[in-house]
């Protein structure tokens, strides 16, 4: 339907130089020190490997841009809610602090943090649903 | 549960709400995008509680309890409100984001400095300047879409506005790249707190300037800031599955705000900055501005009866009147006389991208009969009837031909081309963004001034009579 391109110039720079200070930030601080005490400090968390996320993030966004521009105009409101909904997924992180055993006052955190999220995945995905179920085709074709 | 399992119901889980947003993107397919998504949360939210240094199952039982206890209300409100529900929703997400990066940063703080890294600060830093802007903004967002009382409904703008905004958020990245250099300084402390402050602060000093024209580009703006906020804590948790749908969600915000400024002929930065209704109003020119011409519904009611081709354009003044059910009854009744009836949809109609098409979509109207605006202006100068419904802006002529007009190239429906126009209004006033309409005044225009849904209820009742008289 529509042709035209669906990213205009300045977010093709913005996404470029996010990127870029990224790659630069994490090239700075993987230098010297990672080198150094690579054999002295193993559980230094300075080992983990960042790049892997960053691709991952780069990756999702592209199959996120490529995914939802496809989706019909008509659907915007229920899709708005339902990547709302999707979001949600942060529930992962509030039961990563609100679970193990931490201090009262994070415990508390996390709780307030995956009541906010089960809250948005319940009315997320319901709300999406009620919506989606209201799109009927003309009946009489 | 051991990592691996963890690992792989993660992957399962990205896999599927790669495709649930796939399938989202035909109203044949779209629930079973639904399906898959919840399934994905499930796989999610399963795989992390089954893992055993996850022991307080009381304390996650009751927030979840009570998450479902108000999130299941909030998936019932009226789809008028739905704009205010999504914002409403964008500030829990927010929340969410900004109290596992506070939580995080206190736990690794109490383990000892070396825990926090550059790049694990920066993610928290982001996580929970981007979490509390999300949740402070989109709550008054809310709150001006929910038109609370205390909440100012119209842009609110202050001299030296933008700078001092500005200057907020270069201070929040300053402490915060300081926080990044020195993680457990001595003034570690306070800075953290302060960050947030700021944060909070500046999400609302964002959204005091928007006018309600605007929000459907600023949920949009929200949602993928939710979005980033949900990257931010993946990269803080070193979790890919929170990296992946929160790069989804934030793309998905991205593309729309996209098409809304586009639909709006601004920039981003111009519809966060810009303080549309703010413009001054340019004196009306008296020359140009004609008188209104008002009609009866029943002559309005015996014109449609004669046409062969009606659009109608629906904006946010029929969701205000609640006209949906009653624009569905008029369809039905000119489509049994064997009219051509649809629905002229504008990008930005509405106080949230696609807001019309559901309510439309609610009062049973058939999405084949819901058109785009590019598609709709090609046929426009064969059509008998343009029925403007409580939209103004949409249709502004202005957008076309004043130079000097705040919304000049802005992509409008041309319901000024049809052979007749008739425009529901409330009141004489302009609308949100204060502009005067050009098409009101046009000589082929006539005004059903009133509620949207009074005025549409009597023009049914005409067309009953009319039809019970031939």
């Amino acid at each position: 339907m529509n042709q035209r391109r669906y990213l205009p110039r300045w977010a093709i720079t913005a996404l470029a130089v996010a990127i870029g200070v990224t790659g630069i930030t994490l090239a700075m601080q993987s230098e010297p020190a990672a080198v150094a005490e690579a054999t002295s400090a193993s559980d230094a968390p300075d080992s983990v490997d960042y790049w892997p996320m960053v691709i991952v993030f780069l990756l999702s966004t592209f199959i996120g841009l490529g995914v939802i521009r496809r989706v019909s105009r008509l659907l915007h409101t229920p899709l708005m809610s339902m990547t709302n909904a999707i979001s949600a997924i942060a529930v992962v992180g509030a039961i990563l602090i609100a679970g193990p055993d931490y201090p009262p006052m994070i415990r508390l955190l996390g709780g307030i943090a995956l009541f906010a999220s089960v809250t948005n995945i319940v009315s997320g995905f319901l709300i999406t649903d009620r919506m989606l179920k209201m799109f009927k085709r003309d009946k009489s074709s | 549960m051991s990592p691996g399992f963890v690992e792989l119901f993660y992957l399962t889980a990205t896999a599927l709400f790669i495709f649930s947003l796939h399938w989202m993107n035909r109203p044949e397919t779209a629930r079973r995008g639904v399906v898959a998504g919840a399934a994905a949360m499930l796989l999610g939210i399963l795989a992390t509680w089954a893992q055993p240094f996850v022991v307080n199952h009381g304390w996650m039982l009751l927030a979840v309890v009570a998450g479902i206890a108000v999130g299941y209300p909030l998936s019932r409100v009226a789809l008028t409100a739905a704009p205010q529900r999504t914002a409403l929703s964008h500030a829990f997400g927010g929340l969410a984001a900004a109290l596992v990066g506070t939580g995080k940063y206190y736990l690794w703080l109490a383990e000892g400095p070396e825990e926090l890294t550059t790049f694990r600060m920066t993610a928290i830093i982001a996580e929970v300047i981007l979490g509390c802007i999300t949740f402070t903004g989109s709550l008054f967002a809310a709150g001006k879409l929910q038109e609370l009382k205390w909440v100012p409904q119209r842009a609110v703008t202050y001299p030296l506005q933008n700078v001092s905004n500005i200057a907020l958020l270069i201070i929040a990245v300053a402490i915060g790249t300081w926080l990044v250099v020195n993680p457990a300084g001595p003034a570690a402390g306070w800075l953290f707190p302060a960050i947030i402050v700021i944060a909070l602060l500046f999400g609302v000093l964002l959204i005091v300037p928007i006018g309600g024209a605007d929000m459907p580009t600023v949920i949009a703006i929200l949602n993928s800031y939710a979005g980033l906020a949900a990257v931010a804590m993946g990269f803080v948790l070193e979790n890919n599955l929170l990296i992946t749908a929160g790069a989804l969600d934030g793309s998905s915000g991205l593309i729309l705000s996209i098409i809304m400024c586009r639909a709006m002929n601004r920039s981003y930065l111009n519809v966060l900055f810009g303080a549309f209704g703010s413009t001054p109003q340019t004196a009306p020119e008296g020359a140009e501005r004609g008188e209104y011409k008002a009609d009866t519904p029943e002559s309005a009611a015996q014109i449609m009866a004669q046409a062969r081709n009606i659009v109608i354009i629906p904006g946010y003044g029929m969701a205000v009147a609640q006209a949906q059910h009653r624009l569905r009854e008029l369809y039905d009744h000119l489509k049994r006389r064997g009219v051509s009836v649809r629905f002229a949809i504008h990008p930005v109609a509405g106080r949230m991208p696609g807001h019309m098409n559901v309510l439309l979509a609610e009062a049973d109207v058939p999405y084949s009969d819901l058109v785009e605006m590019e598609d709709v202006n090609r046929d426009m100068p064969q059509c008998d009837v343009a029925l403007v419904v409580g939209a103004n802006d949409v249709v502004n002529p202005a957008a076309n031909q004043d130079e000097s007009s705040p919304i000049y190239g802005m992509p409008i429906i041309e319901a000024s081309q049809a052979r007749t126009v008739f425009a529901i209004k409330r009141s004489k006033n302009p609308g949100f963004a204060g502009i005067d309409n050009a098409l009101y005044f046009d000589e082929k225009t006539w005004m059903l001034f009133g509620d949207a849904k009074q005025v549409v209820g009597e023009l049914i009742k005409e067309l009953a009579e009319e039809s019970r008289i031939h």
